[in-house]
């Protein structure tokens, strides 16, 4: 699972000895054949992230640019909200990601570990939590529009149920990003997976001779599966993290692309995309995109500090797929 | 996380010890009665839509909710079909054309990339391996606004060139996949085939392209999925409603007619059919294919 140790498996020395000549000749094909990535790789990644960055010193849109130093920094780390989105945006990602992650990996892992086991239905069950990563983000988000109506939606209807009444959800600055992580939740299915596959490399063997040592379910789960499933957890982690704070299509069409109320969901993402491609404050908008850049490296490489504390490796036992 | 835990404690932790497999019995039915209840909270959204758009204007807004609409409105589907300015069948068109000209380009690129890094040894294979997992962790706004730059300055706003092209330059997802995928066939077969006088093209043409079909399968329909569902980069690049994909014309119709609940379910219905079909048809190799890198849809 995890990229590292993958890349050390990587074949070089496998090959049977052969010519010299003929190796060379192999050597140049193998970089004819890698050559679309490598192409690919100059023309759009690492050429427009430089040009990314070095927009990010311009003001320009599609037609004229000017140099203005470090000026789109200073307006965009400005706290002056009308000048700059930019805390406000960050505020209501960090807020998104802060309770969506715990929320969808905490349901995957739940519902993973209720599969884990022998029953009837598995796949049935797998198929159906999975069903919300295939329907195209626009429609799900067209119908949860619809399901968070205050008026007439589902979701009142529930809420009236228990006695809570006339929540206004995504037209009440108060509620609107916590429809997005009910919405997000949904969602969990993804993860259960990545958790199913994971549960399923943990040998039987440990979990009975736990059992014979009197082990209950909770220390079971608690001295087995969360330290095996660590790097697991450690992947699921950090690529949630990425994908969460760059969420975009809901908002964008369940706020009609503005980020409302009262820019309570204006998402990093939106705020980009707003900018770039509404006001063509194209240099603004590289500035903007490359601090997120930064943001997500840091974060990443928090997670990543902090996982000697909390990451379990032992590569002989579980955590390994073959 | 700690909801899902308490749940756990509740359920096994107690000591019931009347007979181990009463005890289990109880077990499984909570278990399914668990699954249950999520997988109805799953399904209801979707159940929703597809009654919804068969609603009149009046149940859509009527409060408590109406489950089953009565009468059945088959007309919102012509209504919602017949609400563009253009020929509805432009849209599933142009989705179509996004998909497959990405699922050919994946395919093309990927497999030829993939195959080089799993089999050939090169001076630099490692490092530029690990420079593929690299881009995976890159947000894709970094190089979106210079790349909205270069193709505008060659004419290619309103066209698929942008939403297709870079698909056939490889992508580090499928990559890593298929390299995967290729480390598992045995390295024996190379060495024959080598014997026999198969040079490399002739190796990946002949001996592990074919035996890698159930992985090249896995990323056309992941491909397939991924771009029909596509909504950012459509939404860039393509401004004139005759070139909108589905994902677009929903979010017009969104945009423009929000009262018309009916109208919406029934694109949305439309609009998810084929990544659906798709996945009914393939689950397995699908969810193969997500356990194998980890990639979420």
């Amino acid at each position: 699972m995890s990229i590292s140790t993958d890349s050390r498996r990587l074949g070089v020395g496998h090959v049977p000895r052969k010519p010299r000549s003929r190796q060379r000749s192999e050597e140049l094909m193998a970089y004819l054949l890698i050559s679309p990535w490598i192409i690919g790789f100059a023309l759009f990644i690492l050429g427009p992230m430089l040009a990314s960055f070095g927009l990010s010193f311009l003001e320009t849109n599609l037609f004229s640019w000017e140099y203005v130093g470090l000026k789109n920094y200073t307006t965009l780390f400005s706290t002056d909200a009308t000048r700059s989105l930019f805390w406000v945006s960050l505020y209501n990602t960090v807020y998104y990601v802060f309770f969506s992650i715990p929320l969808t990996i905490g349901a995957g892992f739940f519902i993973a570990v209720l599969l884990n086991q022998d029953m009837r239905g598995r796949s049935a069950y797998r198929v159906i939590y999975y069903l919300p990563s295939i329907i195209p983000g626009i429609a799900a988000s067209v119908v949860w529009l619809y399901l968070f109506q205050p008026d007439f939606g589902v979701i009142n209807w529930l809420f009236s149920a228990v006695g809570i009444e006339g929540v206004r959800w995504l037209y009440d600055p108060r509620t609107a990003k916590m429809a997005f992580v009910i919405m997000s939740v949904w969602g969990a299915g993804g993860n259960m997976l990545i958790f199913l596959a994971g549960l399923q490399g943990i040998p039987t063997e440990l979990y009975e001779a736990a059992k014979i040592d009197g082990a209950v379910a909770w220390s079971r789960l608690r001295h087995i599966t969360l330290p095996l499933m660590s790097p697991t957890i450690f992947f699921v982690v950090i690529t949630n993290i990425i994908a969460s704070f760059q969420v975009f299509t809901n908002v964008y069409v369940m706020t009609n692309g503005d980020g409302g109320p009262a820019n309570s969901t204006m998402m990093y993402v939106l705020h980009i995309y707003l900018v770039a491609f509404r006001q063509y404050r194209l240099g603004y908008a590289s500035a903007l995109a490359w601090v997120l850049f930064v943001i997500l490296l840091l974060f990443t490489l928090l997670v990543f500090k902090s996982s000697s504390l909390w990451v379990y490796y032992e590569t002989e036992v579980g955590g390994k797929r073959e | 996380m700690s909801a899902a835990i308490e749940e756990m404690k509740t359920k096994e932790i107690r000591p019931q010890r009347t007979s181990e497999t009463r005890d289990n019995r109880v077990r499984h039915l909570t278990t399914h009665l668990v699954l249950i209840l999520g997988a109805i909270v799953i399904l209801f959204p979707i159940a929703w839509m597809i009654s919804t758009s068969l609603k009149s204007q009046s149940q859509v807004i009527q409060f408590p909710p109406i489950w089953i609409p009565k009468p059945i409105v088959w007309e919102n589907y012509r209504n919602a079909i017949t609400i563009f300015p253009v020929p509805f069948w432009i849209f599933g068109w142009n989705s179509m054309y996004l998909s497959l000209g990405n699922v050919i380009g994946s395919i093309v690129s990927n497999t030829i990339v993939a195959f080089a890094f799993a089999r050939l040894s090169f001076r630099g294979s490692r490092v530029l391996f690990l420079l593929v997992l690299s881009t995976m962790m890159l947000p894709q706004q970094v190089t979106m606004i210079p790349l909205f730059i270069l193709f505008s300055k060659l004419g290619w706003v309103n066209t698929y060139h942008p939403l297709i092209v870079p698909q056939f330059f490889a992508n580090a997802f499928y990559v890593f996949m298929l390299r995967q995928f290729f480390t598992t066939i045995p390295r024996d077969l190379d060495d024959a085939a080598r014997i026999d006088g198969c040079g490399v093209l002739g190796l990946f043409w002949r001996i592990l392209l074919p035996l890698a079909a159930p992985a090249v399968g896995i990323i056309a329909i992941f491909e397939f999925t991924a771009s029909w569902n596509w909504f950012l980069g459509p939404l860039i690049y393509l401004s004139k409603m005759e070139t909108f994909p589905l994902a677009l014309a929903l979010s017009y119709l969104n945009a423009s007619y929000r009262v018309l609940w009916s109208e919406l379910m029934v694109v949305s219905f439309i609009a998810m059919l084929p990544p659906l079909i798709l996945f009914f048809i393939a689950q397995k190799a699908y969810i193969q294919g997500i356990v194998v890198t980890g990639v979420k849809g």
